[in-house]
């Protein structure tokens, strides 16, 4: 491969990694911070939906933001936190949707498809 | 045989979810609130003789009440505000006043009239968190107990004043 298409190549990755997290929201103290960017790659920005509220603009991401530093700060737990925004927003705030009644299809759907795709290629062998 | 009915029964639910899921508006999320008790927060006094309020005295009042959260900086939150001024004739309305600067709010409310029973600050978005809010203007609807038992996001528009006036009517009419 020619070195210019090796540089058209780069233009379809989408250096979409970028942080959102404004400079006077940093901690000082660098485990709390790290702690604050682990809590922060979990929750969903409710306005920017495929974003996480590290990355986004929204008015919303930077008051959570604020929120979990402040809160560990004040000695909260990573899990507390995160159950305190869940307990606010609902599922939605989080990326992993938790297992429970209503998300049961979501989360058993992929073996299923699976399953029955097994069936599918090879049953039919067994018939020839 | 029978698998291949399971199959087919499956395929008929995960299109059906299709259907109904990818009608509604992702940008409408359901509060996790509802159903539940006014939630604990605090807001700053305004000033110029606007009244402030807290949990507490939403939890006095013994009627249907509507919360709603606006800004003078927010123009979805002007486009609502002659509906909530109408929901204001015969309701108990509070506003939770957004990151709004002092003197756009009352310029603002001089303008336009003030609707509220009282308004208090929320100048960092914190007690809009409490609420559960993501976006303005967001409006709650409170029965006589004091619990959440609906939340409309985006304006209040004239098209949407009948249903809004139904909840109420239900929500007046329970013990």
């Amino acid at each position: 491969m020619k070195i210019n298409q090796i540089l058209i190549l780069f233009l379809f990755f989408n250096f979409t990694n970028v942080m959102s997290i404004e400079p006077d929201e940093i901690l000082e103290d660098v485990q709390l911070e790290q702690r604050a960017r682990e809590i922060s790659s979990v929750l969903r920005c409710m306005v920017c939906q495929n974003e996480n509220i590290d990355n986004s603009n929204a008015g919303i991401a930077k008051d959570l933001r604020i929120l979990i530093r402040e809160e560990l700060i004040a000695g909260k737990t990573n899990s507390q936190i995160i159950n305190f925004v869940h307990n606010k927003y609902g599922d939605y705030v989080l990326f992993k949707p938790p297992l429970k009644f209503y998300t049961f299809f979501l989360w058993i759907s992929p073996f299923v498809i699976f399953f029955f795709l097994f069936l599918l290629f090879f049953r039919k062998k067994k018939i020839d | 045989m029978r698998l291949y009915l399971v199959g087919l029964i499956f395929c008929v639910i995960t299109i059906l979810t299709f259907i109904i899921g990818l009608q509604k508006d992702p940008k409408k999320i359901p509060s996790n609130l509802i159903n539940t008790s006014v939630p604990d927060f605090k807001l700053d006094h305004i000033g110029n003789g606007i009244e402030n309020f807290n949990r507490t005295d939403l939890l006095e009042i013994d009627d249907v009440k509507i919360v709603n959260v606006f800004a003078s900086w927010c123009p979805p939150c002007k486009i609502e505000h002659s509906q909530i001024s109408k929901l204001s004739e015969k309701h108990f309305i509070f506003g939770i006043n957004q990151k709004d600067k002092k003197n756009d709010l009352l310029n603002w409310l001089n303008k336009l009239g003030n609707p509220y029973q009282a308004i208090g600050s929320d100048t960092k978005g914190r007690a809009s968190i409490n609420w559960g809010v993501y976006g303005i203007p967001e409006t709650f609807i409170l029965d006589k107990h004091s619990k959440i038992r609906y939340k409309h996001v985006g304006p209040i528009m004239q098209r949407d004043l009948e249903e809004i006036k139904s909840i109420i009517r239900v929500l007046e009419n329970e013990d």
